[in-house]
Formats: C-alpha cells, sequence, structure tokens
C-alpha cells in the first residue's frame, strides 16, 4: 500500500499535514489532515484572574485576536451577569465589524483571490497575490493596503493594538472613543463600504465569466451536504457579535436555534489518535465518522454557513450581494466549498456597513462605557462569529473570580471534520490507479484554503499561495514519486 | 554582491509576530527589496531540505518567534541554528516563553487530560489520546512529540539577539532589521529596545507619586479605572516598573495596565520576581507598621493570581521553569 504525504500544507495551529492511503489498486483509500500543534489553552487558564482571558486568550491566534478577546469578553458579561452599557455593546460591535471586514478582505486578495480571480488552471506562477493585482490592477491593489491600514487603524484606537487589543471589561469596555477618533472611523468605514462594493464588482467581472471556475463551484467535487451554524439577530439576520446560534440541516430547514448558554446540550468534539485537533459534531446527530449527510452530524462554519443558516443580511446593501449569490448558484442552501470566498466578500461588505453604521451613531462616543459587576462570578460562556466561524469561550470560576475549568471550541474545529472531508474528496477524484497527477496539489490546495483554516496559514500569505509537497511512498517507505509546487 | 539571505520561522506561536511584519506596510518592501528570504512558512513554500543542503552559516539570519513545545520545533531550530550566522529571538513567546509558556504551571498528562478527556463537550468514551505514531487499516500516522515544559529559544539554541514584546513593535524590528543589514549591531546577547523601564515612558509617569502606597489592591473590573491616573496610584497592579518599555505603551493608552510582554531590562534575571519585589514593597506601606500579620496577609491574598500576573510572559525563562508536579 502506498502513502503519500503533503507535509507541510499551510500553517494551521502550527502546520497541517495530509497523508493520503491508496488501496491496492492504486485509489485513495483514505485521506487525513492531521494539526501537529497543541498549546493547552483550556488547561493553563486554570489558575488564572478571569478578568485576564481577554488578554490571555488573544493569543490564541495572532491573525483572529480580535475575535477571540471580544468572545472573552462576553463571557465575563455572562460569569458576572452583567449587562454591558449600550455605548460599550456600539462600541465593540463597531470594533468587531472593522475586525471582520479587513480581516475578510486580506482573505479575499491574499488567499482566495489567486484562485478564483486568477484562475484554477492558470500557471502556479501566475496564481498568486501579484497574479492578482496584474488582473485586477494595480489601483485595486494599492486600495487593499490602504482599506486594511484604514481598518487595523480604528482596532488601533479601540483596542490600542491590532495585534493583541486589551480593550475588553465584563460590563463594558476600558477606553472611550472621542469626537475626532469618530470622524477617523467613519472615513475608515466609508473607505470600507466603496472598497467591498469594487471587490463584489471584481467578482462578478473576473468571476463569473470565468466558466471553468463557476463549473468548479456548481460541481460535485466541492460538494458536501452538511448542516451549517451561525450567530442570528431577532430576526434570523447574520450577525458576527451577538445572538441566538441558528443551525439547519442539509436541506435548509432549520435545525435548531439556541441561546448560546445552551451550547452544551448541542455540540459535541471527537477525538482521534493521529491529530492535535477535535472534531466538533452535533450532539443529537451523533458522530458518523468523516461523511455528509443528514445522518451525520457534521456541521459547517464560517462566511458559507452564515448564509446558509440565516435568512438575510442586515444592512442593505450586503442584503443585495446576498440575494444575488443565492440566486446565482440555485437557492439555498449552498453546499458548494468554494462558495465560502463569495460569501466572505458579502459578508465583508456587511460588515463595513455596520460599521460605518456605528460610527455615524453619536452615543458611540459617550463617555457611560463601563457597568461594574455586583454579582458573584460562578460562570460564563460567550459566543462570536470569528471570520473562520462560530467561536465559543466557556468559564468557570470561584468566588473570587479564579478560573476553575475553561472550555473553548475555536471555528477551525468546527469545520475540521468538512476540511477533512473536502480534501479525502478531491484526492479520490483524482487519484487513479496509483497515478497521482500534479494537479492534486492545486485541487487539495483549492479544497483546503475555502475554509481559509484559521491561522496565520493565508490571510497574509504574501505571494499569495500554500507550499505544498506531496511525497509518494510504497509500502517499504521506498519514496516513488515526489512534486513540489514552486 | 549576493543580498543577504533572511529566514523567519514559528515555533509555539499564534501567528501575531506575522502579522506585525505584514503591518509593517510599505517597509516591508523595502526590507523585501534588500535581502533574500529563503524561509517563511506563512508565506514562502517551505522545504526543509533546501535548508539542511544550505553550508552552515549561510543563512545571514534567522528570526524565530514563538516557544519551543514539540520535538518537531526543537529539530528545526537546531538545524536553523547551524546553518545561520545570527538568529534573533523574535517577540515575547521566543524571548520569555509567552503566553504558551504558561503551560508550565502544568503537566502533558494534566494538559492532555483537560483537552482530550474532560472538556464538557468531549465525547471520548474510550479515552483515546492523540499518540506520537497511530495504526489506522490503511497505514501508520505519527504526531511530533509533545513536551512536559515549555523552553525560551535560547534554552534550546544559541540567541544572538532578542526583539521583545507581544508582538515586537513594528518600530524596533525595522532598526533591528536596519541595524543588521548595516552591520551596527550591538554586543552579543541585547535585547534591541531601550533599556529603561515602561514607566519611564508612560504617558501617565507624571501622575505616579514619589511613595508609592496600594492599601487595596483593585481588579481592573471593580473600579471605574481613570483614563489618565498611573494604575498603581489606583490600587491596579501594573507590571510598568518592572518591564522594559519600547510598545509605545499601547495598553496604557486603551487604558488597561501593563502585562510585561517586553520582560525585564537588562541586569534583571526573573522579571516576576522583581516585580513581586516591588509589588511586596508598596503594599500598605502607609500604615504598614499598625497592620498585624493577619492584614498584611489578607492584602498580599488579595491580588488575584500573583504567579499568572508577574509571569505572565515569562513563567517559562524564570529561575523556577515551571511549577513542580505533585
Amino acid at each position: 500500500m502506498k502513502k503519500i504525504t503533503i507535509d507541510p500544507i499551510t500553517r494551521l495551529e502550527g502546520h497541517g499535514r495530509i497523508e493520503i492511503f491508496l488501496d491496492d489498486k492504486g485509489n485513495c483509500e483514505r485521506a487525513c489532515l492531521q494539526i501537529p500543534e497543541l498549546r493547552g489553552f483550556e488547561k493553563f487558564a486554570e489558575g488564572r484572574a478571569a478578568e485576564e482571558m481577554p488578554r490571555i486568550t488573544t493569543m490564541i491566534c495572532g491573525v483572529c485576536p480580535t475575535a477571540h478577546h471580544m468572545a472573552a469578553t462576553k463571557a465575563l458579561d455572562d460569569l458576572f451577569k452583567v449587562e454591558p452599557t449600550s455605548a460599550a455593546k456600539k462600541i465593540r460591535e463597531l470594533m468587531y465589524n472593522a475586525f471582520t471586514a479587513e480581516d475578510h478582505i486580506l482573505h479575499f486578495v491574499f488567499l482566495g483571490g489567486p484562485d478564483f480571480v486568477v484562475g484554477p488552471t492558470a500557471p502556479a506562477a501566475e496564481r498568486n497575490v501579484l497574479g492578482v493585482i496584474g488582473k485586477v490592477g494595480l489601483e485595486v491593489g494599492g486600495k487593499v493596503i490602504e482599506m486594511r491600514k484604514r481598518m487595523r487603524n480604528v482596532l488601533r484606537i479601540i483596542g490600542g493594538k491590532p495585534v493583541m487589543p486589551t480593550c475588553g471589561l465584563p460590563g463594558g469596555v476600558s477606553k472611550r472613543i472621542s469626537e475626532e477618533e469618530r470622524k477617523t472611523i467613519i472615513e475608515a468605514g466609508e473607505y470600507g463600504v466603496e472598497f467591498c462594493k469594487v471587490a463584489l464588482g471584481l467578482f462578478d467581472d473576473v468571476v463569473l465569466k470565468n466558466k471553468e471556475y463557476v463549473d468548479l463551484v456548481t460541481g460535485d467535487v466541492y460538494s458536501h451536504k452538511t448542516y451549517y451554524m451561525g450567530l442570528v439577530d431577532d430576526k434570523n439576520k447574520v450577525n458576527f457579535y451577538d445572538g441566538k446560534i441558528r443551525v439547519v440541516d442539509p436541506e435548509g430547514k432549520e435545525f435548531a436555534k439556541f441561546k448560546p448558554q445552551d451550547y452544551l446540550d448541542h455540540i459535541r468534539e471527537h477525538v482521534e489518535p493521529w491529530t492535535y485537533v477535535r472534531f466538533s459534531f452535533l450532539k443529537k446527530v451523533g458522530w458518523k465518522g468523516f461523511v455528509d449527510g443528514k445522518e451525520s452530524g457534521v456541521f459547517r462554519v464560517a462566511p458559507l454557513a452564515r448564509l446558509n443558516a440565516s435568512d438575510g443580511m442586515a444592512t442593505p446593501l450586503a442584503q443585495e450581494a446576498y440575494e444575488k449569490m443565492f440566486a446565482t448558484l440555485g437557492g439555498k442552501p449552498v453546499h458548494s466549498t468554494l462558495a465560502f470566498h463569495w460569501a466572505r466578500l458579502v459578508e465583508a461588505l456587511y460588515a463595513a456597513e455596520r460599521t460605518l453604521e456605528l460610527a455615524k451613531d453619536p452615543e458611540i462616543t459617550s463617555d457611560d462605557i463601563v457597568n461594574l459587576p455586583t454579582e458573584t462570578p460562578k460562570e460564563g460562556i460567550g459566543v462570536v462569529e470569528a471570520p473562520r466561524g462560530t467561536l465559543i469561550h466557556h468559564y468557570q470560576t470561584d468566588d473570587n473570580g479564579i478560573i476553575t475549568k475553561a472550555n473553548l471550541i475555536v471555528a477551525t474545529q468546527n469545520n475540521s471534520a468538512a476540511i477533512n472531508m473536502s480534501v479525502e474528496k478531491a484526492a479520490k477524484a483524482l487519484i487513479k490507479k496509483g497515478n497521482v497527477p500534479d494537479g492534486i496539489l492545486n485541487m487539495i490546495e483549492m479544497a483546503f484554503r475555502a475554509y481559509d483554516p484559521c491561522h496565520a496559514c493565508a490571510t497574509h500569505s504574501l505571494p499569495g499561495r500554500t507550499p505544498l509537497e506531496v511525497s509518494v511512498y510504497d509500502a517499504d517507505g521506498e519514496l516513488v514519486k515526489k512534486l513540489v509546487r514552486d | 554582491m549576493a543580498k543577504p539571505k533572511v529566514a523567519f520561522y514559528w515555533c509555539a506561536s499564534c501567528g501575531g509576530c506575522e502579522e506585525t511584519v505584514v503591518d509593517l506596510n510599505e517597509n516591508i518592501l523595502t526590507v523585501a527589496n534588500a535581502v533574500d528570504i529563503v524561509l517563511w512558512p506563512v508565506a514562502l513554500d517551505f522545504k526543509r531540505k533546501d535548508i539542511e543542503a544550505m553550508k552552515d552559516g549561510e543563512i545571514a539570519v534567522s528570526f524565530i518567534n514563538g516557544a519551543v513545545r514539540l520535538g518537531e520545533q526543537e529539530e528545526m531550530v537546531k538545524l536553523l541554528r547551524k546553518k545561520s550566522g545570527l538568529v534573533v529571538a523574535f517577540g515575547a513567546c521566543a524571548h520569555l516563553g509567552g503566553i504558551p509558556g504558561l503551560g508550565n504551571f502544568y503537566d502533558r498528562e494534566s494538559i492532555f487530560n483537560r483537552v482530550y478527556k474532560e472538556v464538557p463537550t468531549v465525547d471520548n468514551p474510550k479515552g483515546i489520546l492523540p499518540q506520537q505514531k497511530t495504526k489506522i487499516k490503511e497505514g501508520e500516522l505519527e504526531l511530533p512529540e509533545f513536551y512536559d515544559t515549555v523552553k525560551t529559544l535560547d534554552q534550546t539554541i544559541d540567541v544572538d539577539y532578542y526583539l521583545p514584546g507581544c508582538p515586537p513593535a513594528p518600530d524596533l524590528i525595522m532598526a533591528a532589521v536596519t541595524a543588521i543589514l548595516e552591520g551596527k549591531l550591538p554586543e552579543k546577547g541585547a535585547v534591541l529596545a531601550p533599556n529603561k523601564a515602561l514607566c519611564d515612558t508612560c504617558p501617565r509617569a507624571e501622575s505616579k507619586p514619589d511613595k508609592l502606597s496600594i492599601a487595596e489592591v483593585k481588579r481592573p473590573w471593580q473600579i471605574k479605572m481613570d483614563p489618565e491616573l498611573c494604575f498603581l496610584a489606583q490600587g491596579i497592579i501594573c507590571m510598568g516598573p518592572a518591564t522594559r518599555t519600547g510598545c509605545g505603551e499601547t495598553c496604557i493608552r486603551a487604558n488597561q495596565p501593563c502585562r510585561g510582554c517586553f520582560g525585564p531590562i537588562d541586569g534583571v534575571v526573573d522579571q516576576g520576581a522583581k516585580a513581586l519585589s516591588m509589588v511586596a514593597s508598596i503594599l500598605g506601606l502607609d500604615g504598614e507598621q499598625d497592620m498585624s500579620e493577619e492584614e498584611v496577609k489578607k492584602l498580599i491574598d488579595s491580588i488575584a493570581d500573583p504567579a499568572g500576573t508577574v509571569y505572565r510572559f515569562s513563567l517559562a525563562s524564570s529561575l523556577l521553569r515551571r511549577r513542580r508536579m505533585e
């Protein structure tokens, strides 16, 4: 039996490794994505002061520290049973949307862009961020850098620093926004909305007119009929900062809708001995292995999942974009993994519109930014939608607010079973009779990148490509073939 | 002349150091033009065998971030050390162990048990734990060894310079790169940031009383924090006196106390011990002689998680290094 190793694919909590096993006929029998990294936050949170969790869990991920910061801060609200002031909620949500807009756009250009702007079959040398800029023009390239700079400046204003923000407190935030700062934020929001419109227009011109790509999006290789999960507001619109968790089944029907505090009734995690990551599944459906369908508890999170699990977007331009996406792709739910890219742009537009909306609200400069807790802390759960999916922080403390137990379910954990399945499906489609075509690098890479697996991986991948190396070994460990993508 | 070869590598870290490099914005192009980047897993093709094929010392400088927690990380940094003229520990984790270093309050067994058996969402009736080697029906899978103890970079290999911070400040990164390119380097072992305490550059320095005394320790959620007054003067534990400056006082400017990510100034071996002695010296200073032993103890006990506060970023680099497991 042959074993193929792809090591390392890209950064996922360290880096990931894909192992592909062939059967006696040389067809792919099994593919495993391994995550060889663990740091143990759930354990060393024990003993820490609860209020420090927003400043400790940010270091889980330097790409999405704002997501952990916010989930932790909301868990503190729940822990101390304190309602944040109205202004504080708005400041937090503003910061959170500025972060999401920036993160999504960076992915569009640096990570996803090479696949769908330059095209899936373009030569490898062009499938990078320079190829994207070549196609969309230098002017747009410059705007990307400008948008990132402006949105990250919003994070700096509110949170102190974009990598590792520090402003979250139970019941509010630590710093108010000045009138002058508000003007800067409004300008950033306006810039963001305009840029996201341009990005969606590009998607129309460059991607939707590329038949090859559209065929891939609508084809079967990248499709999985799974459950979908996302936070929604009281009108079932997508919300990144707050709301209830909604799950739809593979036919798009509501399967569950619950308060974040009830997550234990709905989510369980499976452990495999060959990877350090845990695999989330729906408790009420159960773990049936790495398979899709209604009988399997595997669910997906992140942009496409959120759009599938909601009834729309809460801002006007994003709602238009939402309707157009589903109309083009044949209605809800959309199962194609590659549609994550489109959904990501719809969400970026919403995030920019929401940033602007909140910045224009005069209450945003209020100095009533924190309610002091008075209750004895015991247990708190906080949930946000990280760019890469539903993120849950759960703490228990002693009476003094010292953490006794912590549980963290990070976005990529929720998608990890599906990512494995997508990789395996691509491998099975391409590897026949021991023939390992060079194209497998592209195909696996695309399946994988659509999820934007949490981490540095991609978002700031400068040349915009995932390093890939495939080694094929026979049963005796002899190297029979090696493919390198450079 | 050939451009100097540069490598970036990450160990147990979060990607924040890489984000910070991208936050150099336009400056990153200047750097990219002046050097030849031979290894950067986040951005470039990563081929270990290419590094192995290089001559010893062929890489001018390797910037390594993250603490050392896995066997694979140790192998890789040893290889980079051999191939590099200079090694810079980049960021708090490589420098001091950082947040992953808090893992040294526990060990592998207790971390594995918590993560894979005890958390309330885990459904693992057979008590399966990740293994270094797993036989599945189709073949065998391997994982790198997870160490009991997190190590800093200089506990693993010889380190030439340190860029402190979580994350390092962009201006310090640029200054360090420029110094390396121009060959204007300080003495080996230097921390590439000002040798002054955060208090010396703090925007609230003027509000710090000449004689500090904390009558009652406050936690950041217990009072409405004054946006201009020295945190210690408000009774809130701030690591400023025991921490090197250079960060731009970003946390203070967001109205949160310092947590020490830049590590200590030169000559201080143990940042946490230094901070503890600082705190002990100002707790109840006014009226100390009138306090009973019990009152003093109560005051000290009112500091929430003292070890996790003073050693927030530096537990792995401390003299104790880790807690002894029973």
